[in-house]
């Protein structure tokens, strides 16, 4: 299959906004999104990180009493997104055939608050008192489940799940049922809301979070030489892609082109990124291969860039290998110095940048790049949003996981 | 807790807590699957909120019995003594 495939529709949850024109506004901006936790359980619990970046937007304000009762808040913020996405794509009040419409949604951790709320219930007051909502609401397929509903999607609701590079591969996955026929219209996304004293302890323990409890806004820092850790994020981001002659057929409004994408594993440790980038490089090609692109191509990536010591510079090397010299042409924006990490949703928020990003010919900022790192050599969107030119741009999304899971996404400009 | 008219109202409450319905739609003639549209999930949802609000146990093998909200006001008033 030839079928080039589209981006028809934006939507999004964030740290930023509640929504893609405020979210994307605050990324051109330079907006911190991290804050001062201000539940108690992080004072209960004596939590060794006091913040993180919490949704702009509470779910609750926007769904309705029974949709907040039944849906994990990870289910609320995708949904949010995805409504908002396909509304965007106009598609709200137009009669699709549901068979030839999928779902590719990601989660990093799934219903993790549903999960645990739960067990408190059940060890304070019994088995009988644990709602019959709990395993949907739990489960990791929850939201694309909620969303093939919400739109009657008939063509496959798949998940996918390779921690916080799930958001990238859910999108690899919607143009795997596109380009193999089985759909014309696919919603893809990620969403994640494990902002719980649990993970936030985990994370904590692994060394992974920033501890710069007096100071959240200046925590996310990728490529800063005093970069101590990323800042836990929740969030959901969504597309809606289209093959291109579905979209042309209904007068559709194209952002970008997907041009391509590409997973890789590294088999190298279950939670360490391979010091070399290979991996991470491999992936980068096979993205362009199948974009039909090259790395002269390129203009512009989001990047990964999660602010942690140790994961920037591989990811750098990566780069490198993979653009070689021409990586001097690239412009980076490392918005995770803005949202925090997203998780399983990381990848889809940041896809719906790049898009913007491509859409709008402006890259967004990365804050707190006081002094960057001389290890990490690139050319970094800071300070003010960055023009791009009006001739073809090639943008890249790429997302690294625990579990050594890399994928990489390709965007051309219309 | 054998006022049924509050027992009513507390039932009102959790049913629209679970359905969104508005709590004057939830009367004892209603019937919990034809009327308010009410699946077998958040019947038992209803159901396990309810045991925990009056202090009263529903055994599972009821609920089919509990067609409608006046026979779960009913149930919930005998249950409560």
């Amino acid at each position: 299959m030839s079928q080039r495939l589209v981006i028809t529709g934006l939507g999004a949850t964030t740290p930023l906004g509640g929504t893609v024109p405020e979210t994307w506004d605050a990324a051109l901006a330079g907006t911190p999104g991290a804050k001062t936790l201000e539940h108690e359980w992080v004072a209960q619990y004596e939590l060794p990180v006091t913040f993180a970046a919490e949704v702009a937007v509470e779910p609750s304000e926007v769904l309705s009493r029974p949709e907040t009762k039944r849906m994990d808040r990870s289910t609320q913020l995708g949904m949010v997104a995805a409504r908002e996405a396909w509304a965007d794509a106009g598609l709200k009040d137009v009669e699709l055939d549901g068979e030839r419409v999928g779902v590719s949604f990601a989660t990093g951790i799934g219903g993790v608050w549903t999960l645990l709320n739960s067990w408190d219930t059940l060890r304070e007051k019994g088995p009988r008192r644990v709602l019959p909502m709990t395993v949907p609401m739990l489960m990791p397929n929850g939201a694309s489940g909620a969303i093939s509903l919400e739109f009657g999607a008939k063509a496959g609701a798949r998940t996918a799940v390779s921690a916080c590079a799930s958001g990238v591969e859910a999108l690899i996955m919607a143009q795997e049922l596109l380009e193999t026929g089985q759909a014309d219209v696919v919603l893809a996304g990620g969403t994640e809301a494990a902002v719980h004293p649990l993970p936030l302890a985990a994370f904590a323990n692994m060394q992974a979070l920033s501890r710069r409890n007096d100071d959240p806004a200046a925590a996310s820092r990728p490529y800063d030489v005093d970069r101590d850790g990323f800042v836990m994020g929740e969030g959901a981001g969504a597309l809606v892609i289209e093959t291109e002659e579905h979209a042309k057929a209904r007068g559709a409004t194209i952002y970008a082109e997907l041009a391509g994408g590409a997973v890789t594993s590294d088999a190298h440790h279950i939670t360490a990124p391979d010091p070399e980038g290979l991996g991470a490089t491999r992936a980068l090609r096979r993205a362009l291969e199948s974009a039909g692109a090259s790395a002269a191509d390129v203009s512009h990536v989001n990047a990964h860039a999660t602010s942690t010591p140790l994961g920037d510079v591989p990811e750098y090397i990566a780069m490198k290998a993979a653009f070689g010299d021409h990586l001097d042409n690239v412009c980076v924006s490392a918005t995770k110095s803005q949202t925090g990490h997203l998780l399983g949703a990381a990848g889809a928020v940041e896809s719906v940048l790049t898009v913007k990003t491509l859409a709008d010919r402006k890259a967004p900022v990365t804050i707190n790049l006081d002094n960057q790192d001389p290890e990490i050599p690139l050319d970094v969107v800071s300070g003010t949003a960055r023009e791009l030119g009006a001739e073809e741009q090639v943008g890249i999304c790429s997302s690294f996981g625990f579990g050594g899971h890399n994928a990489v996404v390709a965007f051309r400009t219309v | 807790m054998a006022d049924k008219n509050a027992i009513l109202a507390g039932l009102a409450e959790i049913v629209e807590e679970e359905t969104g319905l508005e709590t004057e739609e939830i009367q004892l003639e209603k019937s919990f699957t034809e009327d308010l549209d009410i699946d077998s999930i958040s019947m038992m949802t209803i159901v396990v909120n309810a045991e925990e609000k009056f202090d009263v146990k529903i055994p599972d093998e009821e609920v089919k019995n509990l067609t409608t909200v006046g026979d779960a006001v009913d149930y919930i008033a005998n249950a409560a003594g």
